[in-house]
């Protein structure tokens, strides 16, 4: 627990430096901050001045830096031009869209990254062990924005597999009353099985292509370190006791093995974060990427500045969530 | 100290021995062959626009097709890999020497300092570095020496924490303090020991790194940062394509797109290639 | 008796990538229920492949080409892996090197002796539990039950090899095949588990196959020895036969370089009388009241010893008890935290290890490495290694000057001038040795400190590098200043002897007197532990 809370304190830096980073990023940008903190452009001119003032943009810069601290503090960031809306309340509504693509893209790509490697990895050499370098070798080549068109362009042009790759839900599809945010979730949760196969019909795509991505990563790093432990000393102890094969394999050798790839987990849902703003783009996915990445090139800071503090907050989670599963799977980490 | 001769005499052995390298050499020299004399071996102007061929499929005439403008897909590919391959290279080598100079001084120093910077470059590695440079382009503005800046930004860490790894794990080799007892200081332990011992392993890392560099720098254009319509670059034209895709125009991403795919793996397989060639226990 | 295990002209061979390599051609060995064998040689003998072949534990690139593997009269050789997952770990067990590494580092070691029962037979955990528990009383942990749930990094290196055991006993396996379970472990760790084991055999009648490098090791605790070389079973008889007058040529030759409590460098090595030892002269290395922190750590305290030149000082403990951090202090390659370090009348303690390379006092101390691998540059030839003080400290800058030293360098070293252009990769254990002291010596020292030279040379190796050392030592007049942990080597080697333990001289004196009639009680137990082996009192014993 110790561990976690240093992990936690070591993590607070970063969130420091997002955080002045912003700021920075909000001075040094074109315009006036206090026109689109005000209500826009569509503000007049007495109203951005008290806007000025009350942002305190006539004083000094450190004292700035104060006032912004504290408006994040209090969940103030600002309006969008584009929506009208504080940007919190935008971030809140299109956060749970994001992270149902990026979950379910995580579990798909884990669920057939681990087996993968570790099918590789006792088998080198052999059929399997190529075809699964291929794939790595070739999925950390294909961008995420190339290979979701393609995916587009076979499923729903060629074959019609597809519903129209756009948004979460197709216009026939009444959206469930909103209990999580999570599509998937809240239909289950209204008992709606049809708008259900709808949204999910929605997410395979862009999850598939998400989910290629990071593939590689994560396959590549099961196969090493399953590879690195079938050949360890302590697996050759379980032999020569005469431990079952299927023992061996799953509690000797996969429990070690599983502890880089918790390690590299993380990085990968970083990783997938950052794809985000890609895959949202072309699948038109209604997510906090998307809503930021319009926002910029409308040249409407405030939510790209939101956005930025979302993602390293929910960065700082992901490390302590690591850190902990880590502590978990490996007794040794909580002594050093 | 061996001789370049010797040098020459065992990359042909590893080659010899490793078609997929020898391959992927070959297919990079064509690549950036082919980038470098774009201009004079174009069919057509990739920027001139006709609109009586628009959209059309790939043909004798037009080999990756026309875009919606009616501009020749391959000439704006060929084009295209100048900007992106001059984009990756500067961003890989601006972060491959910071990277290096401060890595290698942390990784020899240790200490405190070292500890600091060892936290903050496995932090910032864990962050999503896309995030970063999508917010750092929009901050120093929407131009393509920013795309640069942020590619090597996002490619830093990687460096820093490569360079210090291999530093640190032998400054405490029986060689190094050897050598100090032979009468190096710090400072030639570093420059003339570690770093050309180093450097192999940095090789091998900059050659992975351009192709992550390319599909990140296509990626920030794809979203439309950076560089602008209608120069011609990969990332550009597979957005453009995107609007016809789901119409069937598959050239418009495929064309572009797989010119990404194949320089990525060009470099990836290189490095490995790299990697075997620098490797003096490789040498017999 | 009938024989336990019987192996008949075994052949294995490796695939590697210069082609198949013979590991073994054609041995021959014979385990009886309840007997304990040696089985010695030099690395690369095949020791431990005939064991991996025995228990069917070889990897992948390992094959039995030839030959017959007989346990209980059946044989082995291509039955299927079930049949041996059935023997392994009931009817025969092995203990390995490096106890730490054989053990599941995120399993805790109550369950992994339980694991090694669960797979035989058919008990539930708690009985399973309720067993590990006995056999971690049985093997002497103490607070056994707390141990249970320990993980293998909360145990020392003893205690993971006493764990190792629990697990490799825990069906009454009728064989145990050791593969050098105390190499990497301190002496008196050593003779403790060694005592234990040999204890554990003989109460529960187990045949026991030692398989180690040390000669003294195997005379010690083993019934019958076989010696191999290079893949065959050279000789075999009873140890004081085997010591005492051994058949073999390269038996011989393997019992004379292992060092005893009477060796000379004389009786280890051949090649004559060695020229006459130098005078001692006046002090040349005087160290005050050394100290030196890691952090929290004292590695260093309050260390006071002094070598006079032409003289040869050993300094020896086990470790963690500081040695290798005093001969970096010496050498200027670290800075002491406190004390004094006089160097030819000069005060070098104070200045800093960043800047002494400038110093012209830096020619006069060299030092030579532990392992030979790691001290030399892989980028670099031999020659250029060699090469390399000659320019720094000598200023050396015409290139065929600089050949020309090269080569009277290697020749001196014994190195062949051929080896000169090879990289490290290229060379043997004993010849990087060789390219290490030629390098030390090459700026003409007054003091070498020899950080353990030799320990990871085969014992062959070790006595021509012992020879080699002491002939330049007495030519030149080097002083020596000789870390080991080998009290043996360190007897032959060194005049006067200082022992360490935990960072402080605990006693220091003549060697012969330190080593023969000590009063400290930890260099008493330090003595006590040392396998020996007294060939001319076994033979009449015999």
């Amino acid at each position: 627990m110790r561990r976690v809370g240093s992990r936690f304190a070591s993590s607070l830096p970063v969130l420091a430096a997002v955080l002045v980073f912003t700021f920075v990023l909000m001075r040094l940008l074109p315009g006036d901050p206090a026109v689109f903190f005000s209500a826009g452009a569509s503000g007049g001119r007495e109203e951005i001045e008290m806007v000025r003032r009350q942002m305190g943009l006539d004083k000094p810069v450190p004292v700035q830096l104060v006032y912004y601290l504290r408006d994040v503090a209090t969940g103030n960031l600002g309006r969008s031009m584009t929506t009208g809306q504080p940007v919190v309340a935008d971030l809140v509504r299109r956060l749970p869209a994001s992270l149902e693509l990026t979950f379910t893209a995580l579990f798909m790509a884990l669920s057939l990254a681990v087996p993968l490697g570790v099918l590789a990895a006792l088998r080198p050499n052999s059929l399997v062990d190529h075809a699964v370098r291929l794939v790595c070798s070739l999925g950390v080549c294909v961008p995420t924005f190339v290979s979701g068109l393609l995916l587009i362009y076979v499923f729903y042009y060629l074959l019609g597999w597809a519903p129209d790759p756009t948004g979460r839900l197709d216009v026939f599809s009444a959206a469930p009353p909103t209990v999580t945010g999570f599509l998937l979730v809240d239909t289950l949760l209204a008992g709606d099985g049809e708008t259900f196969r709808a949204a999910a019909a929605q997410l395979v795509l862009p999850a598939a292509t998400m989910a290629l991505f990071v593939l590689a990563p994560l396959a590549r790093m099961t196969r090493a370190s399953m590879l690195a432990v079938l050949g360890s000393e302590f697996v050759r102890t379980g032999e020569s006791v005469g431990l079952s094969r299927p023992r061996l394999i799953g509690v000797y050798a996969l429990r070690n093995a599983i502890v880089p790839v918790l390690t590299i987990a993380g990085i990968v849902f970083s990783t997938m974060l950052g794809a985000n703003v890609l895959v949202e783009k072309v699948f038109s996915w209604p997510g906090v990427a998307s809503y930021a990445l319009d926002a910029l090139l409308n040249s409407d800071y405030a939510p790209v500045q939101g956005f930025v503090l979302l993602m390293a907050a929910i960065f700082v989670l992901v490390n302590l969530v690591v850190d902990i599963l880590y502590g978990l799977a490996d007794p040794r980490v909580s002594v050093g | 100290m061996s001789g370049a001769a010797s040098f020459v005499g065992h990359a042909g052995y590893v080659l010899r021995g490793n078609r997929l390298t020898a391959g992927a050499l070959a297919l990079t020299t064509v690549l950036v062959g082919a980038a470098l004399l774009a201009p004079w071996l174009v069919p057509y102007d990739p920027v001139a626009s006709d609109v009586r061929v628009a959209l059309q499929a790939p043909s004798g005439a037009h080999w990756f097709g026309t875009d919606q403008l009616g501009r020749d897909v391959f000439s704006r590919v060929l084009m295209a890999a100048r900007l992106d391959y001059a984009i990756a290279a500067s961003a890989v080598g601006l972060s491959f020497v910071v990277g290096a100079v401060i890595g290698g001084a942390c990784g020899y120093a240790g200490g405190r300092v070292d500890r600091w910077v060892g936290r903050g470059v496995d932090v910032l590695m864990a962050f999503p570095l896309f995030v970063l440079a999508m917010a750092m382009v929009a901050a120093l503005g929407n131009r393509v020496e920013n795309i640069v800046y942020a590619t090597a930004l996002i490619n830093l860490p990687f460096y820093i924490r490569f360079a210090r790894a291999e530093v640190n794990g032998r400054r405490a080799a029986g060689w190094v303090e050897a050598a100090r007892a032979s009468g190096h200081g710090h400072g030639s332990v570093v420059l003339r020991l570690l770093l050309p011992n180093v450097l192999p392993a940095m090789a091998v890392q900059i050659s992975l790194n351009l192709g992550w560099a390319i599909l990140n720098a296509a990626g920030l254009s794809f979203i439309g940062l950076g560089v602008k319509p209608p120069t011609p670059e990969w990332g550009i034209m597979v957005a453009e394509g995107a609007r016809f895709i789901t119409t069937g125009k598959w050239w418009l991403v495929a064309c572009p797109g797989g010119a990404l795919m194949l320089s990525a793996l060009c470099f990836n397989l290189l490095g490995d290639g790299v990697r075997d060639m620098l490797d003096p226990r490789m040498r017999t | 008796m009938t024989a336990l295990l019987s192996v008949e002209g075994l052949r294995v061979d490796f695939r590697t990538r210069r082609g198949v390599v013979e590991a073994l051609r054609g041995v021959d060995l014979v385990v009886r229920a309840g007997e304990t064998v040696g089985l010695v040689g030099e690395s690369g003998s095949g020791k431990s492949v005939m064991a991996y072949a025995a228990t069917g534990l070889l990897d992948r690139a390992g094959r039995v080409s030839g030959g017959r593997i007989l346990w209980d009269g059946r044989d082995l050789v291509g039955v299927s892996r079930r049949t041996m997952q059935g023997l392994r770990g009931a009817a025969m067990s092995m203990i390995f090197q490096n106890p730490r590494a054989a053990l599941n580092p995120i399993r805790p070691v109550g369950l992994q002796i339980a694991d090694a029962i669960r797979a035989h037979e058919s008990v539930g955990w708690g009985e399973a539990r309720r067993r590990a528990l006995e056999l971690l009383e049985a093997v002497q942990i103490r607070n056994a039950a707390a141990r249970l749930e320990a993980y293998p990094h909360e145990l020392s290196g003893g205690m993971c090899q006493r764990v190792m055991i629990a697990v490799a006993i825990a069906c009454s396996p009728r064989l145990l095949i050791a593969d050098e379970p105390t190499t990497g472990l301190d002496v008196t760790t050593q003779a403790a588990v060694m005592d234990l084991l040999s204890g554990i055999v003989a109460r529960r009648g187990m045949a026991l196959v030692l398989i180690t490098h040390d000669l003294g090791l195997a005379a010690q605790y083993c019934g019958r020895i076989s010696v191999m070389e290079r893949g065959v079973v050279v000789e075999e008889a009873a140890p004081a036969r085997l010591f005492g007058a051994p058949g073999h040529a390269y038996t011989r030759r393997l019992v004379a370089a292992s060092p005893r409590r009477d060796s000379t460098l004389e009786s280890i090595s051949e090649g004559g009388a060695l020229p006459p030892a130098p005078p001692v002269g006046p002090p040349l290395l005087e160290v005050m009241e050394l100290e030196r922190r890691f952090g929290a750590v004292q590695a260093v305290r309050g260390v006071s010893f002094t070598v006079h030149a032409g003289e040869s000082v050993g300094l020896v403990g086990e470790s963690g008890s500081g040695k290798s951090t005093i001969s970096r202090l010496v050498c200027r390659l670290l800075d002491p935290s406190g004390g004094r370090i006089r160097f030819a009348g000069e005060e070098i303690g104070a200045m800093g290890a960043a800047t002494f390379h400038r110093s012209r006092l830096r020619r006069q101390v060299q030092i030579v490495f532990q392992d030979p691998g790691d001290s030399l540059n892989p980028r670099w030839s031999a020659a250029d290694s060699i090469a390399d003080p000659l320019r720094r400290l000598l200023g050396l800058r015409d290139a065929r000057e600089i050949a020309r030293r090269v080569e009277g360098l290697a020749e001196r070293v014994g190195l062949e001038a051929g080896l000169l252009g090879r990289f490290p990769h290229q060379l043997s254990g004993g010849q990087k040795a060789r390219v290490g002291i030629a390098r030390a010596i090459a700026a003409g020292p007054k003091l070498l400190v020899l950080d353990e030279p030799t320990a990871s040379l085969d014992v062959s190796v070790q006595a021509v590098v012992l020879r080699l050392l002491e002939r330049l030592r007495r030519e030149e007049g080097i002083a020596f200043l000789f870390v080991s942990h080998d009290l043996n080597v360190v007897r032959m080697m060194c005049g006067r002897t200082i022992v360490l333990q935990d960072g402080a001289v605990v006693e220091q004196g003549p060697s012969a007197d330190v080593l023969d009639c000590p009063t400290a009680d930890y260099t008493r137990r330090l003595v006590a532990a040392i396998p020996h082996f007294a060939p001319s009192a076994a033979l009449e014993a015999a």
